[in-house]
């Protein structure tokens, strides 16, 4: 890039803690639950050095296979609302002045100030059946008995939208602010119905930013254990359920490894994608 | 036709508010429910402010927020140092396995969190690390890096190099440029960057939860263990004083960041 690159302590301390760091806290921590996914775990909680695939055979017993179907559907609805939700959201945003918009968007930060645990414990208060949402009910007379609306599928879906939501609208709020307005007008003048000019004008030119929200949508949909455990009251498993109870109550870690890879694999697999739609690497989980 | 327009308008706005109120419903209970007189936290019987004085009796929840807030405290300061260095490096320099690197510094930002947290974990028990605070805070640190990374780098990217050259040229060293040029250049990028990562940070679960051992005691893990039998207003109370205070340092920079910067390329991302 410059002259010749010589040492300097300068270079040395812009370098050196990024090379540690991935390979310390990223490469390391990656390959070897690699390592373990082939050992075979032993009765007392610990494996052995005997290295073997049967872990990723078990992934495909049926048991497995349906808990990895019903988890990915669950994921797939959630992503579908934060798009349905964040799509209108932000392409309304952009009636505002850019003063407005900016202030709205820190707005839908403020509420993951708290912890997550928090919040999902303030949608039990609201859905739980003596809660908030069931008593107003009631008290109108639209209901006569209370709605189940968690320690089911529904509640996980519930939860896990409004936890993952922000992740969404930022990248799609950041790719449908950077569309030429000029093309959303003209589209408007040439008569365009709005689902025209959302699906020839909008759709097209923000499919990176979507896919980017899709997959910090739909990757931790897959593994939040607590949402489904909290929410779903313990009826509903996914997958994170799964990768969870092998490593603190199983003491599987082999089976838990393996299944990691698995999704770590599904993951690649839909970053090619992000890739090969002209996603950019830098770009995700933010995309300002 | 302009009745039209405005019933649009209408309802565009109508949208962006339920929105809001789907956002803020959950805190807006907890926050309210935090003034009640009732214990159970179901029906809003009378206003109180006991919860805020219980608060601070029940040592085990103090201790919990103490350890969070100084996991996200400390885990902020050095993966921002961290990760605006490398930022900084990778910009600059290229060096042998230099987009190997670039590749896996993003992983951890699109990795499920909780392949993530046993992956730590398995690494922590291989090198014989012990299960506690320390652990946590390790971990809070490789997860907030890439994100510290990506937001100084988008600010790095929209800086001419002139001022770097002009201030070599005049005789800086390297050092003296980074402090008086470089770093006051990309704040905006670096304080989002923080800003983020201490989010991250206070709303973690998923990593806390493996990388934590049995015994410590952070908000998340306090939580967890009261959420199955019952959870005590003065949870609410704490959540409450919680968001009073994160809010206003948002706010604050925020501010100082829009008064610094009239472009747009920072800000909360």
């Amino acid at each position: 890039m410059r002259k010749k690159p010589k040492l300097s302590l300068f270079r040395f301390l812009m370098t050196f803690p990024a090379i540690l760091y991935c390979l310390g806290l990223i490469l390391l921590p990656i390959l070897y639950i690699f390592f373990l996914s082939f050992l075979t775990s032993d009765s007392y909680g610990g494996f052995t050095y005997d290295f073997t695939l049967n872990n990723y055979a078990e992934i495909f017993d049926p048991t497995y296979i349906l808990m990895f179907l019903k988890s990915s559907g669950i994921a797939l609805v959630v992503t579908f609302l934060a798009l349905l939700i964040s799509y209108p959201f932000a392409i309304f945003l952009m009636d505002k002045s850019e003063k407005s918009q900016n202030l709205l968007i820190k707005l839908v930060m403020i509420p993951f100030l708290t912890n997550s645990l928090i919040r999902t414990y303030g949608w039990i208060i609201l859905l739980r059946k003596n809660g908030l949402i069931n008593s107003a009910l009631l008290s109108t007379g639209l209901i006569s008995v209370p709605l189940s609306l968690m320690y089911n599928t529904f509640g996980i879906i519930i939860g896990m939208t409004y936890t993952l939501l922000p992740f969404m609208i930022l990248p799609v709020y950041s790719a449908v602010s950077k569309v030429d307005k000029n093309l959303v007008a003209a589209a408007k003048d040439l008569g365009a119905s709005k689902w025209k000019v959302f699906k020839e004008v909008y759709l097209p030119l923000t499919l990176s930013g979507a896919f980017n929200g899709s997959l910090m949508v739909f990757i931790p949909a897959i593994g939040y254990f607590f949402i489904a455990d909290i929410l779903g009251g313990g009826k509903v498993m996914i997958i994170g359920n799964l990768i969870k109870n092998q490593f603190l109550t199983a003491r599987n870690w082999p089976f838990g490894a393996a299944l990691s890879v698995f999704l770590l694999l599904l993951t690649f697999l839909l970053l090619k994608v992000y890739k090969k739609i002209g996603g950019r690497l830098d770009e995700l989980g933010g995309g300002a | 036709m302009s009745r039209r327009k405005t019933a649009e308008k209408f309802r565009r706005n109508l949208f962006i508010i339920l929105v809001f109120i789907f956002l803020f419903l959950p805190i807006g209970v907890l926050v309210l429910y935090s003034f009640n007189t009732s214990k159970m936290n179901i029906l809003f019987e009378g206003f109180t402010f006991d919860w805020y004085v219980e608060l601070f009796k029940n040592e085990n929840l103090l201790d919990a927020f103490k350890n969070t807030l100084l996991i996200a405290i400390i885990s902020t300061l050095i993966s921002t140092i961290i990760g605006t260095a490398s930022a900084i490096g990778l910009k600059k320099y290229n060096f042998f396995g230099k987009n190997i690197i670039e590749k896996l510094i993003y992983i951890p930002i699109v990795m499920p969190e909780i392949v993530l947290g046993i992956a730590l974990l398995s690494s922590f028990t291989l090198v014989n690390l012990n299960l506690g605070l320390f652990s946590v805070l390790i971990s809070h640190i490789a997860f907030s890096i890439p994100f510290v990374i990506t937001s100084v780098r988008s600010a790095l990217d929209t800086l001419p190099p002139e001022y770097e050259e002009a201030a070599e040229d005049l005789g800086a060293g390297k050092f003296k440029t980074l402090f008086y040029v470089l770093l006051p250049l990309i704040k905006p990028g670096i304080v989002s960057g923080a800003l983020l990562s201490f989010t991250l940070s206070l709303d973690d679960v998923v990593i806390s939860f493996f990388t934590a051992g049995p015994g410590t005691n952070t908000l998340p893990l306090y939580i967890y263990s009261v959420i199955k039998t019952g959870i005590t207003p003065d949870v609410n109370a704490l959540t409450t004083l919680m968001l009073i205070v994160t809010a206003t340092i948002l706010t604050i920079s925020a501010f100082n960041q829009s008064r610094k910067i009239t472009s747009r390329g920072g800000g909360l991302r």
